[in-house]
């Protein structure tokens, strides 16, 4: 725009009326986008760890979204299968090998049986203070409208069958669908 | 509808991160306007949570947070209107 009288660059016309019309124009698009952006989020995680640790961050993210009106999807490939297979995800591990944050040296983690006895422990502390467990939290996940998916090319080539999953589960999906729900959404985390 | 506190009752004592709130977003959703939700949680966390949830949950006004002593400990009463 000129200050002093002069055409600008492009030649833009600077009386009062045109830039009216410009100022209702540019209103116009704004309240557009506004409208646009108080709409439902949408939140798309790509769930790759099956170990109990790692299977909580994704549900317990994925369930308050959805209570916040998000529109969620998880998409489960890899170890993260582990989590929607009914029968292995009650039966998730918890290992304290290489784990610098449990207080047991790396050698005796390595011990037979040290991760049964590490999820023993970390089953029996959820559950004194009240944590949902993994099925819960599955439930109530589907129950609000998640979209909890299982990578088809996973499902393969760990040889699951789609009938071990949750009723509720979508199979027969792979990373284009997972791909095509990240272009749009609001947040995407890789867990 | 409770006649006592005029509001719509949630026990939601008991349960941790994120079941609170879950059942909050649950419970408002069968609400209507002008009416008050009470959710009962013992999870120190559902005050922060609760309110975060009231500040992006259109229609959602959180009125009061308190707290009282119970059997079961602490008990944290948050109070939400659906306003729209």
């Amino acid at each position: 725009m000129s200050l002093d009288g002069q055409p600008t660059a492009s030649g833009g016309p600077t009386d009062p009326e045109t830039l009216q019309a410009t100022i209702a124009d540019l209103e116009e698009r704004l309240s557009a986008l506004e409208a646009e952006a108080d709409g439902d989020g949408e939140m798309v995680i790509i769930s790759t760890k099956g170990s109990l640790d790692m299977a909580y961050p994704p549900l317990i993210l994925a369930s308050t979204a959805a209570a916040f009106g998000y529109d969620v999807t998880v998409f489960h490939t890899f170890w993260g299968l582990d989590i929607l297979h009914e029968e292995r995800s009650k039966q998730l591990q918890l290992s304290a090998v290489g784990n610098v944050s449990m207080p047991i040296p790396n050698v005796l983690a390595a011990l037979p049986g040290m991760d049964r006895v590490t999820t023993w422990y970390m089953n029996r502390q959820m559950r004194t203070h009240d944590v949902a467990s993994v099925e819960e939290l599955i439930e109530v996940s589907l129950a609000s409208g998640v979209d909890l998916q299982a990578c088809q090319m996973t499902i393969e080539l760990f040889g699951y069958d789609p009938d071990d999953f949750y009723d509720g589960v979508t199979t027969g999906v792979g990373a284009a669908s997972a791909f095509g729900r990240m272009q749009t959404a609001d947040i995407q985390l890789l867990i | 509808m409770s006649q006592e506190h005029d509001a719509v009752e949630l026990d939601a004592t008991g349960l941790n991160c994120p079941m609170p709130v879950i059942q909050t977003s649950q419970a408002f959703a069968d609400i209507g306007v002008g009416e008050t939700l009470e959710v009962h949680a013992t999870d120190p966390g559902s005050v922060s949570d609760i309110a975060g949830w009231a500040d992006s949950t259109d229609g959602a006004s959180l009125r009061e947070q308190t707290e009282r002593d119970a059997s079961e400990g602490t008990v944290y009463v948050h109070r939400i209107e659906r306003v729209a």
